[in-house]
């Protein structure tokens, strides 16, 4: 297992966000973890990169307990994260958000050959190099998000919510884009709302449901599930 | 007035904003990094001019080795406050690192009387810097000249540092966002680290300067100079380098064509800072250059 997580407990101020949860995380796979907005989705990534300290619990990456590694050095052993909200440097061009993706990084000609790389996937990145990433648009922020991650050439990435406010035109070309970078040997852990193209993609998904693991299956399996059709996968909201 | 007295004036109204803009940058970069008001800047320029006097008089080293030590020795300095009175308190309320902040100036202003004594002190000025130069009819003391072409010199290498250098990208991607900086890998206790070292050096730069050229110094020195020069990067706009260095200007100038043209206002000479304060509030909220880039959320 790549990154184990056993019995998470997290609480902000006595109030427990997780509950006791575990997932495991398959090298190569694409993972997936769904649920309702407070559910604890972003809590966990937290807490796997060290921005939140949990309670109890432990999480184990490569038979490495990350307890005790600092959140600026887990991208030299191939952890990142794209946050919830994009996070792109505004007052930093795009390019210099890609570079600072690389930024531990000292192998210059395969940064070179990975800007390009990101550079063909993201064909709009390309042609805004120069300009300040706090002028691009939403969707052009996301890009810039997950092209900045794939620069310190992850073994696992973890996204938050990468789909949040986008149109679905370019939420498709996203998910396109994870499968791409997955074919490559990327693990993923996946972190979505958007449940029905999440399982979509996903080799297994769990469903979170206020600090606890309501639910484990592959994607296929959860699709079809009677519980979750019904609480994530009903048609769009009527008014 | 004449044009040559105007030029006179002019002249020294240079020097004096070259100095306040060297103090300037250093508020303006712990506020962009930290969102902080480093009280205890002004009181680290005064150290400065106090390692350099010991330096001169107490081990009589030549005057550029002992300038080149007392400036490191500074940026060190502004280092352990940093690590002291900032750091320790990162995660608790802005209103406590304030306090902490005045707490460390007050600190260092009476570490100041009791180390090297409450009388002012005569600071040394090479020969080299006093001699007067001549140049059509106005004759300026060439530590005149020096004070901004070092100043300008300065400033174009710390832009190159904070825009093309690797650093310098650290710098900036900390100063909007500690997180996701720690999440590239970027080690923000050590860039902040950094910035106090840069900050604290170029008003030591400042420091050694003033006391060539008011040589004399005493532990308050750096208490007005200190207020003016943090009320010169709020008007040119906190957290932009070259704002500060552009209100620096403006108060040097300001205050010496203040005094020229209305000699009967010389007694507000110090006061002329807070209204230009008081109107730059007024009208332009963010400073002269402040930055407005729009956030997406
Ligand atoms: N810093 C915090 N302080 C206090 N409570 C918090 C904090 N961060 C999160 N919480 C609470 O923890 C719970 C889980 O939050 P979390 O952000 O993990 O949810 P989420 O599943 O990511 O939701 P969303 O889909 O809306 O992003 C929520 O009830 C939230 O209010
Ligand atoms: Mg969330």
């Amino acid at each position: 297992m790549m990154l184990k997580i056993e019995d998470l407990i997290v609480s902000y101020g006595g109030i427990e966000a997780l509950k006791g949860v575990s997932i495991e995380v398959e090298e190569g796979k694409i993972i997936t973890l769904v649920g309702a907005n407070g559910a604890g989705k972003s809590t966990t990534l937290r807490s796997i990169v060290g921005l939140v300290k949990p309670k109890s619990g432990k999480i184990i990456f490569e038979d490495k307990n990350l307890q005790n590694v600092k959140t600026q050095d887990l991208i030299k052993m191939g952890i990142t994260l794209v946050p919830e909200g994009r996070r792109v440097f505004p007052n930093l061009s795009v390019l210099e958000n890609l570079k600072l993706g690389a930024f531990v990084r000292k192998d210059e000609a395969n940064i070179k050959s990975d800007l390009e790389w990101v550079y063909s996937l993201f064909p709009r990145l390309k042609e805004r190099t120069w300009q300040l990433a706090g002028t691009l648009s939403g969707g052009e922020q996301q890009m810039l998000a997950v092209g900045r991650a794939l620069m310190s050439r992850p073994r696992l990435m973890m996204m938050d919510e990468p789909s949040l406010g986008l149109a679905p035109l370019i939420v498709k070309e996203i998910f396109r884009i994870i499968k791409e970078v997955n074919k490559k040997g990327v693990t993923i852990l996946l972190i979505e709302q958007n449940a029905n193209a999440a399982l979509h993609i996903a080799d297994t998904g769990y469903v979170l449901e206020t600090g606890n693991i309501a639910l484990k299956g592959t994607g296929k399996e959860l699709l079809s599930n009677d519980d979750v059709k019904k609480a994530y996968l009903g048609d769009s909201v009527h008014l | 007035m004449t044009l040559d007295v105007f030029l006179q004036h002019i002249t020294n109204g240079i020097s004096l904003g070259s100095l306040y803009a060297l103090i300037a940058i250093g508020y303006t970069m712990v506020y962009g990094i930290l969102r902080l008001i480093n009280f205890a800047h002004g009181d680290i320029f005064m150290m400065a001019t106090y390692f350099a006097f010991y330096g001169v008089v107490i081990f009589s080293l030549p005057w550029y080795f002992v300038f080149v030590f007392a400036i490191i020795l500074t940026g060190i300095l502004g280092i352990i406050v940093e690590k002291t009175a900032y750091k320790t308190l990162r995660d608790a309320p802005k209103i406590s690192i304030l306090i902490s902040a005045i707490g460390a100036s007050y600190l260092l202003e009476n570490l100041a009387v009791v180390i090297f004594g409450g009388r002012p002190k005569a600071f040394p000025t090479p020969d080299l810097f006093n001699k007067v130069v001549q140049v059509g009819n106005i004759s300026v003391q060439r530590l005149t000249f020096i004070i901004p072409v070092v100043t300008v010199a300065l400033l174009f290498m710390l832009l190159y540092l904070i825009n093309k250098t690797k650093s310098g990208m650290a710098m900036r991607a900390v100063s909007k966002d500690h997180e996701t900086a720690r999440l590239m890998g970027v080690d923000v206790d050590k860039t902040i680290s950094f910035t106090f070292f840069i900050g604290s050096m170029l008003a030591a730069v400042g420091g050694i300067m003033w006391a060539l050229k008011f040589p004399q110094i005493q532990p308050l020195m750096g208490v007005i100079p200190g207020l003016k020069c943090f009320i010169a990067a709020v008007i040119g706009g906190i957290g932009n380098v070259t704002g500060a260095v552009v209100g620096g200007f403006i108060l040097g100038i300001g205050e010496i064509m203040l005094v020229a043209l209305l000699p009967s206002l010389t007694g507000y000479r110090d006061a002329f800072a807070f209204i230009l304060l008081i109107v730059i509030l007024i009208f332009k909220p963010t400073g002269i250059m402040g930055e407005k880039i729009s956030e997406k959320v």
